[in-house]
Parts: structure tokens; C-alpha cells; sequence
């Protein structure tokens, strides 16, 4: 702040200066100009204090509200730029493209059953406090989706259909919701976090899964523990981008409140939120795909808890085998091991 | 059509703030609220300056580009107006508009922070001219009546100039010419893109 005000001290006594250079000349010149057209006035100050600040011009103001101060504040238009059409043109690349890629993906790879088939035995892969952790995230993180993208996409894809009253009833609606629900959101992240850490760390079994492609890209089955690469991916995008989008979204809803206490600052935290969501929307909705349509099996992980066995040793091979040698669900395996060695 | 704009002489400004209450009084703007602010760059300091801001009525104007639920609109004389009805107080205005010209009856945008209230060149909003409606949401519609903005028509040292912007930038050209020197027009590069007469 001080060296703002001292670069705006020297610009005026720069322009004070370059002015009155101008004006030795200037009585002689100015009735003869103002008797024509009006003449050029003087290189205007405004022009070289902007080169000079290279951003926003502050003072003083007498009324209570300080924010006032800033009297102008070119960011603005890059803000604006930044809004109608970087955002839209990331969002737009980021969730139709992954979109786009879904569909191309499911019409060559179709979806991806079990080898064996099913074995009708089933392996219990996520306990109630789990599954409680990850439907808490995922219901509140498609409504808080949908009414973001709404407030980023809405006015040229939805107002347009619904018109300006209900549009503004709805975005209204949507506005209070995701503000909300943003707290029960945050509480499944942390959750997710304290529980899912212990199995997210990498590790070398890792690197063979990325190798084989995953097995996304022909029938190769890597071996996984509980979470293989993949997942550990999603992990942490939702939990590092989940972290990401729930700071810079409670500074929106308490603006210049706390580490964004700035202009510039609300900017980049709008800015941020923006991004990190449309990229991790982009993410879920591939992990989305892969946990319903896309793979036999997968979506009874999160939704009873126990999933086939087959499917369980075809993904998560070393994880099987850690839960059989730890003698849980050990009662299981004597008719399935020999039915699921073909 | 005219293309209304502002212009503040800030070599003419002495900081009396009479634009300031004159807005607040004649649209009845509720406590917190300042459609229009007088800011002293340098304030104490050789080569101070006053300059008296309030919505610059941009062209291309940021705030109507980033506001979600497009509650901004332009009218035939260039002036950036809002419906009330449709705001939902987002506050995405605020951070685009270079003047800081937005205001809210609340700071958080946690609850809400309200309907979005600023200048409207003394030109109410899309309701029926100078009719109660109208009155109650934007203040009086001056404009309708033939009137210029009510803080540059009572401006005593005829700093804050309003009107047709060709006309208003001849004034201040004319100023800038006979007397010498001028600080430009503040705000003007950044909310139409042009300068005073380069």
C-alpha cells in the first residue's frame, strides 16, 4: 500500500512536471485552438498513472465503507474476460469433452463385465460408515454441480427455455442450496479423508496398474489393493479438489472476510472455484461412468456394500487376498476359489 | 440517441460530497448504501485530487456480462440499468465492475446479501416511468422528466459534468484548453475504452 501510494506521488509529480513544461507554451497557442475546433487537450494523466500503477487507483474516502476507496480497478475487465469466456470455454472442453469421451469410450469398450461371471458370492468391500461418507459427498457434490454449473452455463443453455422469472426463481433456489449444502459437503470430504487415507498412499503396485493401463485398454486385470491407481486418483482429486473448492467457496460466502481480504483476491477465489470445479466435475463424472454403466459389478460396492467375489479378484487381487488371509469372511472361499480359478 | 455518460473535472472537485447526499436524498437510498462516493487520491499531498465515482454506465459493461441470471440491460441512451425482480444478490458484479459501483444491503453472501442497488443515471428501472414501483426499487426517474442526473446538475463548481458524452468531453476539452491542464477523464479508458480527445 505505502509503495502504491508513493508510485502515485511520484506519477502526479511526473504529470504535474510534464504539464507544466506544456503549458510555457500553452497561453500562447490556447485562444487561437479555442477559437477553432476544441484542441487536443494535454496527455491525460489518468492514461500515464495507469502505465504507471499498472493497477488499481486507491485514496481516501469519508463514508464508513473502506472498500470505497478503490476508486478504479482495471481487474475488473479481465475479471469480466475471465467470466464469459476463459471460464466457459474450460468448462466446456472439461465436462462436454469428458462427455464426448464417455460415450466414444462406451461404444468400443462397452461395458466391462466380469471374466468369470459372476460367482453369486459376494465379498464385503465397504461397511455403512463408508458408504455413509461417500453418498453424503456425492448427493450434495451433484446438486452443489448442477447449480454452479447452472450459475456458469444457465444463462445461455437454461434462460433462454424457462425465461427470465422462473430462471431467477430457480438460480435463486439454487443459489441457497449450494451455499448449504456446501457444509454437509465439506463433512464427507473429511470423512472420506480420515477414512479412505490409509489406503490411498502410493505405492509400487501403483506403477504396474498405470502400465497396464489399468486394464481400461485391453483384458489385462493389474493387481490392486483395496483402491487400484485409478481410484486412488479420484481420491485424491476429490479430496485435494474438494478441499480446494470448499476454501475458496467459503470465502465467496464470506467475502473479504478471511485470507481474501482484496479485491484481487475475491477475484482469484472466484476464479479458482470456477476451474477446480469444472475440472473435478469432469473427473466424477468418468468415475461416475466406470462405478454404474460402465463395469459389471462395480455399482454394489456403494450400494449394498458387498460386491462378487469374482469381480473382487479380478480388480482387487492383493485386496482379496488380504481379506481371506485376515480370515474375514473366511467361510466363503472353499466353494469360490476353486469356481474362480478358470 | 444521446450516449449518456459522466465526467468528473478533477481539477474542479473540492471534495464538498454535495453529490453524494444530493443522490441519497433524492432516491432515498437506505443506510450503507452509496450510489455515488467522493475519493481523494494523494489526499494532504501535493497534487491531490478529488474525483467523485459512481457507475460509469460502461460500454460493454462487465457487470451485465458476468451476472448469471443477464438482469442488466442498456437502454437507447447508453445507460446500464438492472431489474431488482431478477437479481439474486450474487455479488459477481461487484467483483467485475472496475468503479466498484455495486452495492448490497448485505456484505456476506451466506443468508443473502439482498437485491443489488447502484446508480442509475437518475433513470429508475423497468418499470413504468416515475411510478411508485419504480420509485421504491430505483429512486426517482429523472431522466423520464427530461432531467439530468441530480448529483452533476447541482454540482457547484460544475466539476461533475453528465450528459451526452461528445458534448460533456467538448466541455471538458474546452476547460482543458483555455486553463492549460487537465487530469484527464477518470474512469473513461476503462469504462468506454476512449480518452478526452486522445
Amino acid at each position: 500500500m505505502k509503495g502504491i501510494t508513493t508510485r502515485l506521488h511520484a506519477a502526479l509529480v511526473a504529470i504535474v512536471l510534464g504539464l507544466g513544461i506544456g503549458l510555457a507554451a500553452a497561453p500562447a497557442t490556447a485562444p487561437e485552438a479555442l477559437a477553432q475546433a476544441p484542441a487536443a487537450p494535454p496527455a491525460a494523466s489518468e492514461q500515464m498513472l495507469f502505465n504507471y500503477l499498472q493497477g488499481d487507483v486507491r485514496g481516501r474516502v469519508t463514508i464508513p465503507d473502506q472498500r470505497a476507496a478503490m476508486l478504479i480497478q482495471p481487474a475488473g475487465r479481465d475479471f469480466q474476460t475471465f467470466w464469459r469466456s476463459t471460464m466457459k470455454w474450460i468448462g466446456g472442453i472439461a465436462v462436454g469433452g469428458m462427455l464426448v469421451v464417455l460415450v466414444i469410450f462406451y461404444l468400443v469398450r462397452g461395458t466391462i463385465r466380469i471374466s468369470a461371471g459372476p460367482s453369486g458370492r459376494t465379498i464385503q468391500r465397504f461397511n455403512g460408515v463408508e458408504r455413509f461418507a461417500h453418498w453424503l459427498t456425492a448427493s450434495t457434490f451433484i446438486v452443489l454441480g448442477i447449480t454452479g454449473l447452472n450459475i456458469t452455463f444457465g444463462r445461455e443453455l437454461l434462460l433462454p427455455i424457462l425465461g427470465p422469472d422462473t430462471f431467477t426463481a430457480w438460480s435463486e433456489l439454487g443459489k441457497v442450496a449450494h451455499n448449504f449444502l456446501s457444509f454437509p459437503f465439506t463433512l464427507g470430504i473429511a470423512l472420506m479423508l480420515v477414512i479412505w487415507i490409509k489406503d490411498n498412499l502410493p505405492s509400487r503396485v501403483d506403477a504396474q496398474w498405470f502400465a497396464q493401463g489399468g486394464g481400461l485398454i485391453g483384458s489385462a486385470h493389474p493387481p490392486a489393493r483395496k483402491f487400484n491407481a485409478g481410484q486412488k486418483l479420484i481420491f485424491w482429486s476429490v479430496v485435494l479438489g474438494g478441499a480446494a473448492i470448499a476454501v475458496t467457496g467459503y470465502i465467496m460466502m464470506f467475502p473479504f472476510q478471511f485470507i481474501a481480504t482484496d479485491m484481487a483476491g475475491m477475484q482469484l477465489a472466484i476464479q479458482l472455484h470456477g476451474i477446480i470445479s469444472l475440472v473435478l466435475i469432469a473427473i466424477i463424472l468418468a468415475h461416475i461412468y466406470i462405478g454404474s454403466l460402465g463395469m459389471e459389478g462395480a455399482f454394489a460396492a456403494m450400494g449394498s456394500g458387498r460386491v462378487d467375489l469374482n469381480w473382487a479378484k479380478e480388480h482387487h487381487s492383493l485386496w482379496v487376498d488380504e481379506m481371506m488371509s485376515g480370515g474375514r469372511d473366511a467361510a466363503a472361499p472353499s466353494g469360490a476359489r476353486s469356481a474362480g480359478a478358470d | 440517441m444521446a450516449r449518456m455518460k459522466f465526467l468528473c473535472d478533477a481539477d474542479r472537485c473540492i471534495e464538498c460530497n454535495a453529490c453524494v447526499t444530493a443522490c441519497k436524498n433524492e432516491h432515498e437510498v437506505p443506510w450503507g448504501i452509496n450510489r455515488r462516493r467522493v475519493v481523494t487520491i494523494n489526499d494532504g499531498k501535493p497534487g491531490e485530487r478529488s474525483i467523485s465515482m459512481a457507475c460509469m454506465h460502461c460500454t460493454d459493461a462487465p457487470c451485465a456480462a458476468v451476472c448469471p441470471v443477464d438482469c442488466f440491460y442498456t437502454t437507447a441512451d447508453g445507460v446500464v440499468l438492472h431489474s431488482k425482480d431478477l437479481c439474486i444478490g450474487c455479488g459477481y458484479c461487484f467483483y467485475a465492475c472496475p468503479f466498484g459501483a455495486p452495492q448490497y444491503p448485505r456484505l456476506g453472501n451466506f443468508g443473502s446479501r439482498g437485491k443489488m442497488d447502484k446508480c442509475t443515471y437518475c433513470a429508475g428501472g423497468p418499470e413504468a416511468d416515475n411510478t411508485a414501483a419504480e420509485y421504491a426499487k430505483y429512486g426517482s426517474n429523472r431522466l423520464a422528466q427530461g432531467k439530468l442526473p441530480l448529483c452533476a446538475e447541482m454540482c457547484s463548481t460544475k466539476a461533475l459534468l453528465a450528459g451526452d458524452g461528445d458534448i460533456i468531453a467538448q466541455i471538458y476539452a474546452e476547460r482543458v484548453t483555455t486553463r492549460g491542464y487537465g487530469s484527464g477523464a477518470w474512469g473513461w479508458r476503462t469504462a468506454y475504452k476512449d480518452m478526452v480527445a486522445g
